[in-house]
């Protein structure tokens, strides 16, 4: 972490947010959903979705498929756009801007810029098949960040000590496991030091003997105090590194709270049918 | 009678040297302004916008819907008359036909090349906060040229050929050469087969050429049988053609600063 200066230069560019816009995030609060609403065609997969996750935190989301998880995870770095609502990130309007008190599109250098400070980790790892692990790690610190190509080879290298990999450093991702490539995603998405991580089903793609691994490293960013927000069929894992469990059924959040709460004490049907159904599994 | 003095008399002429010369640079430069052109084209007709992949859609068909004859005549012929005073030369003439011609089969071809690399990869690239020129340039084209270059060999083995056709506006390439210098003494059959030595000439050479790059940007591939999966040999191309690659491969020597970034 002795580089983290050079980073935060990046981040603290930032204009401020105007003042029109609804219900600015409080500074203590890392993502603020605000009644979300996202459509593919006539399939309503976000019904008017609001939820917040304070820095620090890491917020699990479960539910079947279909129930629009993912999508709202993509929301978040506007890799999706949600046809009404207002999703912050770090009281930052994500994909938009204010003109005039309306909603304008935001300009591509404005998405990419927000988009580099927030890791996304994919189901299916998409690594960059014609670079090694290092390459991968190095690419959007040097072409995006603009760091110099040792220091970002320095700091890739700590975090392939990180997630276990350093050994793998020259090594294309066709020749790694499911599991090692997404440590390694999961470690290209830490070289832009991110201020919020969002994981995509990171498991879901694993042989069941890998899922541990990345599990593992998951767990071990929630302990440094990293904001996460996971999409997983994990229990085991929401029960034991979640602060927030948001249950979403249908576009909807069914129900939300402790882990505790969800897992033992699930006040909706839904909930109680979903959780019965994965542990009949 | 077939006159072989003819023959042997022009085949180290500097006539049909200079002609070869002309066939061979010709080839070059509309081959890479069309691979150019093709690419932007390509890039418009994946545009989600109507208004940039529409028109390209009309201009594909056009170039490719009518015959590469007619297109040079259109320009030659047609275009001064439509303005009056606008006169290109020969060569210019040629040569804008030739690219604009090309650059529609490249498109296709560029396409064919950049949908080929999963989608996964582009979301990946702007999930990192890449721009999509940064994006292309660094992510999806070194991809996508593993798909790309074998065609773009027979597109250029095409072109050596295809130029023949600058003969009908008098242009002395190889073919026109042939007929220009064997009018006058009735030897044009020995002429064109003088034509035609050089021709085969130039597309063996390339043919050569063309193995060795690809036997020179393979040999991971050629020598493991591949890897099982769907998108094999996919690193070797795309990392040697750019020059993308760890120290131990030897690469990037080929192309020569294609970019800016690895080694």
């Amino acid at each position: 972490m002795t580089q983290q200066q050079s980073y935060n230069g990046y981040q603290e560019q930032e204009p401020p947010l105007p003042s029109a816009v609804p219900q600015a995030t409080e500074n203590a609060e890392m993502v603020r959903v605000e009644q979300a609403v996202k459509r593919f065609g006539d399939l309503l997969v976000l019904n008017n979705v609001s939820m917040t996750v304070k820095r620090g935190q890491v917020v699990v989301i479960i539910g079947p498929s279909g129930s629009g998880k993912t999508t709202l995870l993509r929301c978040i770095n506007h890799l999706e756009k949600i046809d009404s609502g207002y999703i912050y990130v770090d009281g930052q309007l994500v994909g938009y801007r204010l003109v005039n008190g309306r909603l304008v599109e935001a300009r591509e250098a404005e998405i990419a810029k927000m988009r580099a400070q927030i890791g996304f980790v994919f189901q299916r790892f998409n690594l960059f098949a014609h670079m090694t692990a290092l390459e991968n790690i190095i690419e959007a610190p040097v072409h995006v960040l603009g760091i110099p190509r040792d220091e970002a080879i320095a700091q890739a290298m700590e975090l392939l000590r990180k997630v276990g990999l350093e050994e793998k450093a020259h090594v294309y991702p066709h020749k790694l496991s499911g599991g090692q490539q997404q440590r390694v995603a999961i470690a290209r998405a830490l070289a832009m030091r991110p201020k919020l991580m969002l994981f995509d089903e990171a498991t879901s793609a694993l042989d069941p003997e890998l899922v541990g691994e990345v599990l593992k490293v998951m767990r071990q960013l929630a302990e440094e105090g990293m904001t996460m927000v996971v999409v997983t069929h994990e229990m085991g894992f929401a029960r034991d590194v979640a602060d927030h469990v948001i249950f979403m059924d249908h576009g909807v959040i069914v129900e939300e709270g402790p882990p505790e709460q969800i897992f033992d004490t699930p006040q909706n049907e839904r909930t109680r049918n979903f959780l019965g159904l994965i542990a009949a599994d | 009678m077939f006159d072989w003095d003819a023959v042997w008399k022009f085949i180290v002429s500097p006539f049909f040297l200079q002609a070869a010369w002309t066939t061979l640079w010709l080839s070059v430069v509309a081959q890479l302004a069309g691979v150019v052109l093709g690419l932007f084209l390509a890039l418009m007709r994946m545009s989600r916008f109507k208004w940039l992949s529409f028109p390209v859609q009309v201009y594909v068909w056009f170039f490719r819907g009518s015959p590469l004859l007619v297109q040079v005549l259109l320009l030659w012929d047609g275009l001064p008359k439509l303005v009056p005073g606008l006169l290109f030369s020969q060569i210019t003439c040629i040569l804008i036909a030739f690219s604009l011609n090309e650059a529609a089969y490249m498109s296709e071809i560029i396409r064919a090349g950049i949908s080929s690399v999963d989608p996964g990869q582009m979301e990946a690239a702007r999930a990192l906060g890449m721009r999509y020129w940064l994006a292309m340039r660094r992510i999806i084209l070194p991809q996508a040229a593993r798909v790309i270059i074998p065609p773009l060999g027979n597109e250029f083995n095409n072109m050596l050929k295809t130029t023949s056709i600058a003969s009908v506006i008098g242009l002395e390439e190889l073919t026109g050469t042939a007929e220009i210098l064997g009018a006058p003494t009735f030897s044009i059959f020995e002429l064109l087969i003088v034509a035609t030595v050089y021709y085969l000439l130039l597309t063996t050479l390339w043919d050569y050429f063309q193995r060795w790059i690809e036997r020179r940007l393979d040999p991971e591939y050629a020598a493991k049988g591949g890897r099982p999966g769907r998108r094999p040999g996919q690193k070797s191309w795309a990392q040697r053609v750019l020059g993308f690659g760890n120290p131990p491969l030897e690469s990037g020597e080929l192309i020569a600063g294609g970019h800016g970034g690895a080694r």
